[in-house]
């Protein structure tokens, strides 16, 4: 990996909630322009460390830092709920819209464009644009809430499980349009999973969260090899074991 | 970025132009002046290797210009492209193109019209199928009375009509009241202050009682029925229902229906005594007249027909409700929006329909001289 700049760097990052510590001196550096999946025990505080991420959540100390944005400068991010969180009284194009109306001043011959490209890109027709979020499937809402994060050409995506709820194909081919979409805009990709077959398939790294800490940082074989016990029970139970011996 | 995009012509051939600064989002006013300045000319290749930062907004405003001359292929009408760009551009180079279907001819005002009357048709007949729906849920109870869900009724009766008596109570009274003040004040003119017991006894017992009662029972039940069904349809209980071998009609909606049906009339009748109440009160305090006079003039006045061709209106009423809400309620899909809506869509058309049949009912008594 030629390009080693750091697109997020978390340094003791703490987050509580009255008495419970969630994420305790939790340090991450994100490089630019890779793909970081990361794991962890379910309300372990992953969701919790991408909320603070994006800014919904105020750190109880510690420091986040995006250096390459420039000083003063707004960050680019979008981000990618778990149930793509479509505003539900806007149809897929007014979704892709919204973020590019709030922004500039487009024509709206140019904005209607700009949603159909963008819907193109992420794999859905300029007709699917009509549809009401009611209206889409698990997959499409996915790839709408894909299309509206990116509709400002984010430096940074974040993603919390983007596979979760999808089939296997439908999974492998969302995983497919993230690597693709990521190779040609080369964006940042801070990603939730637990889908080990997205690891494996698409991350550059992966981190795995336990304990309010990074246990384990690194391509995916690195992290297999660690020893870790939460690591190790999480990578090869049964359910894990399973998918190796498929493979 | 404070790169100011431009577009410039050079001396490398016809048309030929150099792109430079930020094709940007942020720049995307000034960016659609120059590109819609620039296709008034003949397009040249483009050299891009002086722009400063290039998004989709900035990539699809080149590729549109390179579309407007079709001749040349993309690689040499943009030149000069620096890598980091390359991939934006070429995925950028394969989209829109799908003729876009002309969608905005949907909102004619025809095709409103259309789309409207369709939707009536469609309300029609949901209204029929709704009502038949339940007849049938009704004979499988009368067939098997076991299977009759009396604790939900009852349940629902309760909330329905038990609940809503305060409020009922009080409106109809201001209702009775005020009719009873305005009939004394303006009948004072020509001395005929004692019609006011007519007016109020005919007009509260055939009319106002039963159909105040009803558009309150329209707006403060019909709407929680529609409310409850339409989120219980949301999160796809309705369908579990179903699975189980139940059928929804006769669990959820029978009961509801019949609690409606059972309760209007009680309500309207204790509606229409608040509201008569309410007159004589006035009559009493405001027109001078003593409480036994305005009794024994309403025994003059009123007979029990007036009574029954009110009271009988009201389980047709409460029926038209209640079918009306449950259908609402099955229309809902997904989303809270369409909750909010359907729900508002329960309220107008029950209350449209209660006044309508209210109407027909006026013509009917009428004509068979009650």
């Amino acid at each position: 990996m030629a390009d080693q700049r750091i697109a997020i760097c978390v340094r003791d990052l703490v987050v509580g909630f009255g008495e419970r510590v969630v994420l305790d001196h939790l340090s991450l550096d994100v490089r630019e322009g890779e793909i970081l999946g990361l794991v962890g025990a379910s309300g372990g505080g992953k969701s919790v460390l991408l909320r603070s991420l994006v800014g919904l959540l105020r750190p109880r100390s510690g420091e986040i830092e995006f250096p390459a944005s420039g000083e003063g400068e707004a960050v680019r991010r979008g981000v990618l709920f778990q149930q793509g969180a479509l505003f539900s009284a806007l149809n897929a194009r007014q979704n892709i819209q919204f973020p590019l109306r709030e922004a500039a001043h487009l024509s709206p011959s140019l904005l209607d464009e700009i949603a159909n490209a963008k819907l193109e890109m992420v794999g859905l027709s300029a007709e699917d644009g009509d549809k009401f979020p009611a209206e889409l499937s698990g997959g499409m809402t996915k790839r709408v809430a894909l299309a509206r994060a990116l509709a400002l050409d984010p430096a940074l995506l974040f993603l919390d499980e983007p596979t979760s709820g999808l089939d296997p194909i439908a999974a492998g081919e969302f995983d497919a349009l993230i690597a693709t979409l990521q190779s040609t805009l080369g964006f940042t990709v801070f990603m939730i999973t637990h889908d080990l077959n997205t690891l494996a398939a698409v991350c550059d790294r992966v981190a795995a969260l336990a304990d309010g800490k990074i246990a384990a940082l690194g391509p995916l074989p690195d992290v297999l090899a660690s020893e870790h016990p939460w690591v190790k029970a999480y990578f090869h139970g049964a359910r894990a074991q399973m998918l190796h011996l498929g493979a | 970025m404070s790169d100011q995009p431009s577009l410039t012509l050079t001396d490398n051939g016809a048309g030929a132009l150099l792109a430079r600064g930020a094709w940007t989002v942020a720049n995307v006013e000034l960016l659609e002046r120059i590109c819609d300045d620039a296709v008034r000319e003949e397009i040249g290749p483009i050299d891009l290797s002086h722009v400063t930062a290039l998004d989709t907004v900035g990539a699809w405003l080149f590729e549109k210009l390179a579309r407007r001359n079709p001749d040349q292929s993309p690689e040499t009408t943009l030149v000069g492209v620096p890598d980091s760009y390359a991939g934006l551009l070429a995925e950028v180079h394969g989209l829109n193109r799908a003729e876009s279907s002309a969608r905005r001819s949907e909102n004619s005002f025809i095709n409103q019209l259309a789309r409207s009357a369709r939707n009536l048709a469609a309300d029609g007949i949901a209204f029929l199928h709704m009502l038949g729906a339940v007849s049938a849920a009704l004979l499988g109870v009368l067939r098997r009375p076991r299977s009759f869900r009396l604790t939900s009724t009852v349940y629902q009766i309760g909330r329905v009509g038990w609940q809503a008596i305060p409020i009922m109570a009080l409106i109809t009274f201001l209702i009775g009241a005020i009719i009873a003040q305005q009939g004394i004040f303006h009948f004072r003119k020509f001395g005929a202050e004692s019609y006011v017991v007519d007016m109020v006894g005919i007009l509260v017992l055939r009319e106002i009682g039963v159909l105040i009662v009803a558009i309150m029972v329209a707006g403060r039940s019909g709407s929680a029925y529609t409310a409850e069904l339409g989120s219980m349809k949301m999160r796809e209980e309705i369908d579990a229902l179903s699975t189980m071998g139940l059928d929804p009609v006769s669990v959820l909606i029978l009961p509801r229906v019949l609690a409606l049906i059972v309760a209007l009339p009680i309500l309207a009748f204790l509606g229409s005594m608040a509201a008569l109440y309410g007159g004589g009160l006035v009559a009493w305090l405001y027109g001078g007249m003593s409480p036994a006079i305005f009794i024994a003039r309403l025994r003059e006045a009123v007979s029990i027909t007036h009574f029954e061709v009110g009271i009988l209106k009201a389980p047709f009423m409460a029926l038209v409700i209640g079918l009306v809400a449950a259908c609402e309620g099955l229309k809902v899909k997904g989303s809270a929006e369409s909750l909010g809506q359907q729900t508002t869509a329960s309220v107008v058309k029950s209350i449209f329909l209660v006044i309508v049949l209210d109407g027909v009912f006026a013509v009917f008594f009428a004509s068979i001289g009650m």
